[in-house]
């Protein structure tokens, strides 16, 4: 009962974010707003019992990544949105398509929902393993490796891609 | 039970917080051949309480030109991560107090370091709003060197504590104090210190001193250099509350460098029963008060890093250093297994 009343809070904290974060002009309120989803989100993730996973999102989302934003908008001193006519159209005709694409996403997640397709190992999880570090770690470089490595690879493509875009443009290009 | 161990914990911990403050006054006057607060109280010990009443009463002045929401939300953030870390820090071992077994810590979460390095890492925006809505270029300045500082040295703060990890075996901060009881035969306590982590607790107060902007890496805050970077617009209580914050973030490492490196509240125990019971807690506030001396005694020693030499130390030495601990760490204990 607490659990779904729980799981219900950081659930309506999260979408409220997310509406707030369209919602906003002012580009720092929709970092802020941004924020508070992460948080929630880390709630939720508390609540599946992956604590690992929640402090690791609170580590690197909540206090790397959206700082990170926030200082890309600090530096850049961003100014509030204009709404075109190019936005009023999206806007006409994108919340109601979005509201009616979630409306049927949840209309299939609840048909399916009474189906036992949840796996009998996830229903019965050791509970001092389930969402340890120990448990992570172990996975992480026995059963995926290969993702794991190919993640960090493509990370290292994104970083060569910032600083070749970053650079100074050459003056003159030169062939050595 | 909790809400007393918590009421009690945040109060010590603001008394604390305050008479770090006059710590830091008395030995960098002495270091600078002079006194110090003498006049209020002895030795000027009610100094802090002097200052904290002219906080109160002093004119909270909110400029006009501010972004509101922001600009009063910004020192309320700072403040709170900066005392919620406490949360998960032991102080000792149990207590038995009328039949009642109390555990020296307010919770004992399995992932207790993820959650202090997750509560600095959050910290970080009361800065950068800060800097940002005072609208006034020194601030911004201020705020957006504090942020790019911060999270540079996050990284390599949290890589040193890999090391102390892999020695240990587990995210409690309990488990891993308890990892360091003991001797070496020679009568050298079994810290992690002594057990190979010296470069480790390098890097680690290096990194301790840049996130909590501390000379010398305080640019920041730089008087001659921002007018008072991200605090210039604060007046009166936020101000304090800045204040606060960065002292509370000061303890708050040296409890961690305590936990992890120094060996927690393993100290010897001797004594009566009475004795015995208190002389872990005296251990641990003996230890933290030698990291925030060696603090102060830094910050009374040497000039401040230019920004570009404070990002390229971070970047090009810490890290790497602190990754290449994080191997030789890790081949060592697989070596032995």
């Amino acid at each position: 009962m607490l659990h779904l009343l729980l799981f219900l809070i950081f659930g309506a904290i999260c979408v409220a974010g997310a509406v707030n974060l369209l919602v906003q002009r002012h580009p720092i309120q929709s970092a802020l707003s941004l924020i508070v989803v992460m948080a929630a989100l880390a709630g939720e993730y508390l609540l599946l019992g992956a604590e690992f996973v929640a402090a690791v999102q609170v580590i690197v989302y909540a206090g790397a990544i959206m700082v990170l934003f926030v200082f890309v908008i600090m530096l850049l001193n961003a100014a509030e949105e204009e709404h075109t006519a190019g936005s009023r159209v999206a806007m006409i005709l994108g919340v109601p398509g979005v509201t009616v694409l979630g409306l049927l996403v949840a209309w299939m997640v609840v048909q399916h929902s009474n189906s036992p397709s949840v796996s009998p190992a996830a229903l019965y999880a050791d509970p001092t393993t389930h969402g340890a570090p120990a448990t992570i770690g172990t996975l992480l470089f026995s059963e995926f490796l290969l993702p794991f490595e190919i993640t960090s690879v493509l990370i290292l493509i994104a970083i060569m891609g910032a600083v070749v875009l970053a650079q100074k443009p050459q003056h003159g290009k030169e062939e050595k | 039970m909790s809400v007393i161990k918590i009421v009690l914990v945040v109060v010590i911990l603001l008394t604390a917080v305050a008479y770090t403050v006059w710590l830091e006054r008395k030995v960098v006057g002495h270091m600078q051949n002079r006194w110090g607060p003498t006049r209020v109280g002895p030795f000027g010990l009610l100094q802090p309480a002097a200052d904290g009443l002219k906080f109160i009463l002093k004119e909270d002045l909110t400029p006009p030109h501010v972004y509101r929401p922001l600009f009063i939300a910004a020192p309320i953030i700072a403040v709170t991560f900066a005392l919620s870390s406490i949360a998960v820090i032991p102080f000792g071992t149990e207590i038995r107090l009328f039949g009642l077994t109390i555990p020296m810590q307010i919770t004992d979460i399995n992932t207790g370091l993820l959650v202090v390095l997750g509560i600095t890492s959050v910290g970080v925006y009361g800065i950068a709003l800060a800097g940002w809505s005072s609208n006034n270029k020194y601030s911004l300045l201020g705020g957006l060197r504090a942020s790019a500082q911060m999270m540079s040295y996050e990284l390599s703060l949290g890589l040193s504590l890999v090391g102390v990890l892999i020695m240990a075996g587990t995210f409690s901060l309990r488990g891993i104090v308890e990892s360091q009881s003991g001797h070496f035969p020679i009568w050298l306590p079994h810290w992690n210190i002594f057990r190979g982590q010296i470069v480790a607790f390098f890097v680690y107060l290096m990194a301790a001193y840049a996130e909590t902007n501390r000379i010398p890496f305080d640019l920041p805050e730089a008087e001659t250099e921002l007018v008072a970077g991200y605090h210039t617009e604060y007046s009166a209580m936020k101000f304090a509350m800045f204040f606060m914050a960065e002292y509370a973030n000061m303890v708050t490492v040296g409890c961690l460098a305590t936990l992890l490196f120094l060996g927690g509240w393993n100290g010897p125990v001797f004594g009566p029963a009475i004795v015995r019971a208190v002389l872990p807690i005296f251990w641990f506030v003996a230890k933290v008060f030698c990291f925030i001396f060696l603090y102060i005694w830094v910050r009374g020693t040497l000039p401040r890093f230019r920004y570009d030499q404070l990002m390229a130390f971070g970047w090009k030495f810490l890290l790497p250093l602190a990754l290449a601990n994080v191997v030789v760490t890790a081949l060592v204990v697989a070596l032995r297994a």
